[in-house]
């Protein structure tokens, strides 16, 4: 259970070598949060995150997942769910592609899509339900300011990124009053190894800066969270740029 | 007809999102105001896998009457007086009946109930869920005390009648239990015999911590009530500087000769209710300190045989309902915790700590216990007692009271479950000695748990 300083007992990753979800499962582990599952592909990384994660006290579980095989997350994550409360869902699962190699390639922009969006929206139903069933619970989003309006420079990703934002704004919309909350998260560039050798956007932030903003937005019950916070604004003036303009933009 | 028809399975099932006092951390439940007992038992017969648990007037600051994804069973529709024994003074009352109730009937007849905690807008059923005390702990214990018999409804459906001496496993388990072991349909109570509805009170102040608790240990003997509230925001020589209340029930002829006309009437006064609109930070650190001055400073230096309603002797803040709501949306939690005598030092330094963390706690109660009693959780043990309320804003209050809890388990102490929001499970099994065999009793006339609650799962009980 949640308690009433907002410190969840209990947390299941999707994604679970994400950066950023690691850095918020480290924050919360050092509270109350004693039973993790990682979900994600068998890697090395993973199992890393698992050991260090143990370190801290809690009680880990490797969950073997992929976002792309959406045939199985229903079996996959009701097990989890079947051993006891999950008080919060990340899902952190997700890829930037290549823009250039990509817009070359259907087969690879469509996998973008796929894993992004597709396998949001599968697990996505599956986690809420179960979380429906538990009567309390979060989910939070891990989304991007590129799902605020696609740009030419990476429209594949941001498109996809769009997609999942609008799906979870509407399953949070579609479970108020059942005690679910779901929490989309948008953050700008941040310093992790999906983002390794590219060139810093301005406003960069880092997975531990995020992650502090999951937690605060987790302790509010935010519906949105916006990591740095000052991309609220900067978004909300982009969004209304035209067109002409927008894509004259040099980012 | 003039009963409403309900479905005789369902009473009404309908989801609702709960939450306690401190109206911190809901969950959504499918809710029944069962209004007899063949449809309470059927709600608990057919609960689901995520179990039920019994609510009533939800004046738990924490999670304890809550059941995400499961069924919560408000009692508060069963509130029949069942029979006054006007000679004894015993009450047998079902368990939605408040004390609020039990006071407008048995105050006129000269009975008082024996136990009262800091709202009368509590239910039987809660009160001994809880176990309760009050400002008399140490001269009368807590409410269970005084219970001579209770109805519990089992997971089987059935209903056990208890007794301390015929039953005392399963009676002691459940006073306390925080209804883990069944749902108290009635309870049968033992009332305390009164000349008048009023108090004669004496009130004073005490400079600092040190004086406040000399008093207060000098005081155990003089007064069946005591409290002390003490001023947690103040720093320096004033720190834990204190108002001390202490009294009893007035005799006839000590009221002024105008009350002795209805020296039984029971009127206590409502000041209206804390509107719904966004308070949020009304109460801070800024008028946290004023609030406190202001308590301070209208205390009298000392006063004695002051004549008092039981209202405003008890229940203060049950003048303002809904008074819970000056917290904001954010909402609030209170930490009470019990360190046995000999334990000044760790009282001391939690004050100190508190106030140096400038946590902006108002209102914080003071108080010495008598011994325990023989209830598997029940909180009360010989020492003292320290409540403070606290914003759940506060910057830091997680690290805070995680440290003191420390300090309170290092003392030999423990935490109240009625209160509690935020505990770390791992702390409860050392506080209560007998959460093992709470737990084995519970697994023995409870296997599929089919009682259970968010605090339950929270704090593994």
């Amino acid at each position: 259970m949640k308690d009433s300083l907002g410190a969840a007992q209990s947390l299941l990753v999707l994604g679970g070598s994400s950066d950023i979800a690691m850095a918020t499962a480290r924050k919360m582990a050092a509270l109350r949060t004693k039973r993790i599952y990682l979900a994600g592909r068998t890697s090395r990384q993973l199992e890393d995150n698992a050991a260090e994660l143990r370190q801290l006290g809690a009680t880990v579980e490797v969950v073997p997942f992929d976002a792309a095989a959406t045939d199985d997350h229903e079996k996959v994550l009701s097990q989890v769910f079947g051993a006891g409360d999950v008080d919060v869902v990340l899902m952190a699962f997700g890829v930037l592609g290549d823009q250039a190699e990509d817009e070359k390639d259907p087969v690879r922009a469509a996998a973008v899509a796929h894993v992004n969006y597709t396998g949001a929206v599968s697990s996505g139903i599956v986690v809420a339900q179960a979380l429906k069933k538990q009567g309390h619970g979060a989910l939070v989003v891990l989304s991007s300011v590129a799902a605020e309006r696609a740009r030419k420079a990476n429209f594949i990703y941001g498109s996809s990124k769009a997609g999942l934002d609008a799906f979870a704004q509407g399953l949070g919309d579609s479970l108020v009053g059942t005690g679910v909350h779901v929490m989309v998260v948008r953050p700008g560039f941040v310093d992790t190894k999906m983002t390794k050798g590219m060139e810093k956007a301005p406003l960069s932030t880092t997975p531990e800066a995020v992650a502090d903003a999951i937690l605060a937005g987790l302790r509010r019950g935010s519906h949105t969270v916006w990591a740095p916070g000052a991309f609220r604004y900067v978004m909300s003036g982009l969004r209304h740029v035209p067109r002409p303009i927008f894509r004259k933009l040099p980012m | 007809m003039a009963v409403p028809q309900q479905s005789s399975t369902g009473a009404g099932l309908h989801p609702e999102r709960l939450y306690g006092w401190g109206m911190t951390s809901p969950s959504v439940a499918e809710v029944a105001d069962p209004t007899a007992l063949d449809q309470l038992s059927e709600l608990v017969t057919g609960a689901g896998p995520r179990g039920v648990i019994a609510r009533g007037l939800g004046r738990s600051y924490g999670d304890p009457a809550q059941n995400g994804g499961g069924r919560v069973v408000r009692t508060t529709s069963l509130n029949k007086i069942l029979n006054i024994d006007i000679e004894r003074g015993v009450v047998t009352a079902q368990a939605g009946v408040s004390l609020h109730q039990l006071m407008s009937t048995m105050l006129p007849l000269g009975w008082f109930v024996p136990v009262t905690p800091g709202t009368r807008y509590v239910t039987v059923g809660g009160a001994i869920g809880a176990d309760i005390h009050g400002k008399n702990h140490h001269s009368a214990g807590s409410f269970t005390q005084h219970v001579l018999s209770m109805d519990l409804l089992g997971a089987d459906g059935q209903i056990r009648a208890l007794t301390p001496d015929g039953t005392p496993e399963l009676f002691w388990a459940t006073a306390g239990g925080m209804g883990l072991t069944g749902i108290v349909t009635q309870a049968t109570i033992a009332f305390k015999k009164v000349e008048t509805a009023r108090i004669k009170a004496d009130i004073w102040r005490a400079p600092d911590l040190d004086g406040v608790m000399a008093e207060l240990a000098a005081t155990d003997d003089k007064y069946p009530y005591t409290v002390a509230w003490i001023d947690c925001l103040s720093t320096g020589k004033n720190l834990g500087r204190s108002v001390l209340t202490c009294g009893d029930f007035a005799k006839l002829d000590e009221l002024p000769a105008k009350v002795r006309r209805e020296p039984r009437k029971f009127a206590p006064l409502s000041l209206g209710t804390v509107p719904p609109v966004p308070v949020n930070g009304l109460l801070n650190k800024m008028t946290g300190r004023v609030f406190n001055e202001m308590w301070f400073r209208k205390a009298p230096l000392r006063k004695e045989g002051v004549i008092q309603g039981v209202g405003a002797f008890f229940h203060p803040l049950d003048g303002i309902m809904e008074w819970n709501r000056v917290y904001g949306p954010a909402g609030f939690l209170q930490w009470q915790f019990v360190v046995p005598f000999g334990a000044e030092d760790t009282l001391r330094q939690i004050v100190e700590r508190i106030s140096a963390h400038g946590a902006p706690a108002a209102l914080t109660v003071l108080k010495r216990f008598g011994a325990g009693n023989s209830g598997y959780l029940s909180f009360p043990t010989r020492g003292w007692t320290l409540a403070l309320d606290f914003p759940t804003n506060t910057p830091g209050l997680a690290t805070l009271l995680d440290g003191l809890d420390e300090k309170v388990l290092e003392a030999g102490g423990r935490l109240y479950l009625a209160k509690d929001s935020r505990m770390r499970p791992e702390l409860l099994a050392e506080m209560y000695p007998r959460l093992e065999a709470f737990r084995k009793l519970r697994a023995e006339i409870d296997p599929h748990q089919v009682f259970m609650s968010d605090q339950a799962r929270r704090l593994h009980l």
